[in-house]
């Protein structure tokens, strides 16, 4: 191509109109509603219209064969009284009737003479007439009266004696225009509404698509807080509305997590890289002796470490955040999983003089990651065995909810697990605990603690992935973390296997999850 | 052992094989996959430590499938900067023994090196009693003795001493230890192992006054007759 322009180029605007999809749509409406309404009324016309000429058509000829028999039974005398009679009778006064003889003149009827045009027996005559000073139209047959012709050609009117028989139709002329018109009028209408209803249909569509082309478009000029609004009827528009706005929030959370994690290594990793790289400098200008020098380095690596297993956990968090390892799920008892962390923690909580309690059921079938859950409960128990006083106890509970009296499958078969900690230590503050799941965040009381922070945050990031929840409470003294995790349809089907009794179930779910346990399942000790 | 290196960074490569070295062992270096390959194939190693990402056109993983599809079974210790879980499980798909992600220390580096070299030669006959000194573990009925006297385990303690007794004489880290006895593969924040192992001294080492279990600084723990 010789120019550089891309091909894309917007066209003028007499074409953009016509590349608007609602237009289009609302035109095809509109097209499809004027086309069919003229079919439909089309035929309504020629229905009406066709059957009058047939019911005229009908009567004329009958007319006809019941005249040709009063001339076979009377001749021309009872054919001029029935005539007459019929003529007298007709109240619409439209009948037309004519007997002429061989010689062409008047024998009776009500014409004065044989129209000139009607030449044939074989066809309908439509000629104008006048009748009482208005202008009509006529349908007309002629007949041959049997028996007086001698000799004659197929449709050949001849020297006979001959029978006009016809109706006056102005009603029907009229009747025609009357239905002409008012069909015609009809499909105005009907065309006119059609293409406002488009109209309408387009707006309304363009107004939908265009408030969620702004609110998109906001978004990509970097106004994330936008939204699309909702009607809150919950038609497709407002579900479609819905799918967005959560789409949204997904990316503020995401981003989010990306600011907060840039901003964290920022300011909390950048610390112990400071502190490795003073002591290295420390030790490369002061230190005196080999065994001091080797001292500092080794700080320093253990600073690095550090900093090392920060980046790996802050990774891992990113990592389940952003929901990639859902591949991992399957379905497993969670208590074995359960008493192999506390078995884990339980020699690290004796060393510290506290008391680890579990309150386990027998099995408890669950869908998700193990080792994540193993994570998760591994961070809480080592969370609270930390802030545990000597002589403490630290509880581990799991239990399935109770949704509703005596059952523990919702109404799309799915259920709810409890999963808490608690612990009797210092506890955490209101305002510490919203901000407890932060990346870092460290409360004041437990600046002096070993730990980097992003325990809670892994736990949290865990909680989501498996679409549940986490929540702090205070424990008085102490701290409660609880995770409420729903229990996929598939792991409850395989629950009910595991407790046939409805007793067994209703006694397993019967406490409070934060009531204070006097009736441990088992306590290690 | 005869230890072949794979690795393009040559800091790595050279603290590695430094430090391999002054273990007592044979180490051969290579910076890429081509070269690697050619070795591989060519020489016999007791061990082969690979990186994951290597210039010359054949990376880590496709060293190993290739050296694996003609039943080369010489033990391969991935060691590779990517850490995610699906990378590991990559690694270990595709014929590698063990997996050492960077950064790392070199004594968990040396301890996973001995323990993949030492099972080669050991894993031949499955074995029902194990010895070191006066401590012996029977494994199928699951008992402890020591100097003759029978001591009472709980069961992750018994898996735990059966783990550090098969390797006894080797440096066996924290880490080897959470993933050998207890399964997990991740990084408790407290030193949970030291509390178990130091439980585990109170039953096996504190009645006998001479200790079998050895704290190796900035490494892990040994196991061995004194």
């Amino acid at each position: 191509m010789p120019t550089g322009f891309p091909r894309a180029m917007p066209r003028p605007s007499r074409w953009r109109a016509w590349r608007s999809a609602s237009l289009r749509f609302s035109l095809a409406y509109g097209m499809m509603f004027a086309l069919s309404s003229i079919l439909f009324m089309s035929f309504m016309w020629w229905g009406t219209i066709g059957f009058l000429e047939r019911q005229v058509e009908t009567a004329i000829n009958a007319d006809a064969h019941a005249l040709a028999e009063r001339w076979m039974m009377g001749g021309l005398p009872t054919l001029a009284l029935t005539i007459e009679d019929r003529l007298e009778q007709n109240l619409d006064d439209d009948a037309i009737y004519l007997v002429i003889d061989p010689q062409g003149n008047y024998l009776t009827g009500n014409v004065s003479g044989w129209p000139a045009k009607v030449q044939y027996t074989d066809r309908w005559y439509s000629l104008p007439d006048t009748r009482a000073g208005l202008r009509g139209m006529a349908e007309l047959h002629a007949y041959r009266l049997p028996g007086t012709a001698q000799s004659h050609t197929a449709g050949q009117l001849d020297s006979g004696y001959r029978l006009l028989v016809g109706r006056d139709v102005r009603a029907r002329g009229i009747l025609r225009h009357l239905l002409t018109d008012s069909l015609l009028w009809a499909w105005v209408m009907v065309t006119l509404l059609a293409v406002s209803g488009a109209v309408l249909v387009h707006g309304i569509f363009r107004r939908m698509v265009k408030t969620v082309a702004r609110t998109t478009s906001a978004i990509a000029h970097g106004d994330l807080s936008r939204r699309m609004p909702l009607v809150g009827n919950g038609d497709e528009m407002d579900q479609v509305a819905e799918a967005i706005n959560e789409m949204l929030d997904r990316i503020v959370r995401l981003m989010d997590g990306v600011r907060q994690v840039s901003n964290s290594i920022a300011h909390d990793l950048r610390t112990p890289i400071a502190r490795a790289r003073t002591q290295l400098e420390d030790a490369a200008l002061h230190a005196t002796t080999d065994e001091e020098l080797r001292e500092a380095i080794e700080r320093a690596v253990g600073n690095l470490d550090n900093v090392t297993a920060v980046f790996e956990a802050l990774l891992r968090i990113a990592q389940i955040e952003a929901g990639a390892r859902r591949s991992a799920f399957m379905t497993f008892d969670l208590v074995p999983v359960l008493r192999d962390v506390a078995d884990l923690y339980e020699a690290v909580a004796e060393d510290h003089d506290i008391a680890l309690a579990l309150d386990l059921p027998e099995s408890l079938i669950f869908h998700g990651d193990r080792s994540l859950i193993q994570q998760a409960v591994a961070n809480m128990l080592d969370n609270a065995i930390k802030f545990s006083p000597p002589g403490g106890t630290v509880h581990l509970r799991a239990q399935v909810r109770e949704l509703a009296p005596g059952r523990i499958v919702g109404p799309s078969g799915e259920g709810m697990l409890d999963l808490c900690v608690s612990d009797e230590g210092i506890g955490m503050s209101e305002a510490d605990m919203e901000r407890a799941t932060e990346r870092f965040f460290r409360a004041e009381k437990a600046r002096n603690t070993p730990g980097s922070g992003l325990g809670l945050s892994m736990v949290r990031a865990i909680v989501q992935l498996h679409g549940g929840r986490m929540h702090l409470s205070a424990h008085n003294p102490g701290l409660t973390v609880s995770l409420a995790l729903p229990i996929a349809a598939c792991a409850i089907s395989g629950m009910e296997e595991d407790f046939p009794s409805p007793l067994h179930i209703s006694g397993m779910t019967e406490r409070s999850p934060f009531s204070h346990q006097h009736d441990m399942n088992s306590s290690v000790k | 052992m005869h230890i072949l290196v794979v690795e393009d960074d040559p800091t790595v490569r050279n603290f590695v094989a430094k430090g391999l070295k002054e273990a007592g062992h044979l180490v051969e270096l290579t910076d890429n996959g081509k070269d690697g390959l050619f070795m591989a194939v060519s020489e016999k190693f007791d061990l082969i430590i690979l990186d994951r990402m290597l210039p010359g056109g054949i990376d880590g993983v496709r060293l190993l499938e290739t050296i694996r599809a003609q039943n080369n079974t010489t033990p391969v210790l991935l060691l590779s900067a990517l850490a995610d879980v699906d990378d590991r499980v990559q690694g270990l798909k595709a014929g590698g023994d063990d997996y050492v992600t960077k950064p790392f220390a070199f004594s968990e580096l040396l301890a996973r090196v001995e323990a993949l070299g030492r099972r080669g030669r050991t894993e031949a006959a499955p074995q029902t009693k194990l010895e070191v000194a006066d401590l012996e573990i029977d494994l199928l009925s699951r008992t402890v003795r020591r100097a003759g006297q029978k001591i009472d385990l709980q069961p992750r303690e018994f898996r735990l001493l059966e783990y550090l007794t098969r390797h006894a004489g080797q440096v066996v880290t924290r880490t080897m230890l959470l993933e050998g006895v207890w399964d997990y593969h991740f990084d408790p924040q407290t030193n949970v192992i030291d509390v178990h192992v130091s439980r585990l001294r109170q039953k096996v080492d504190k009645p006998f006054g001479t200790p079998l279990i050895h704290t190796i600084r900035n490494a892990g723990y040994m196991l061995r007759a004194e």
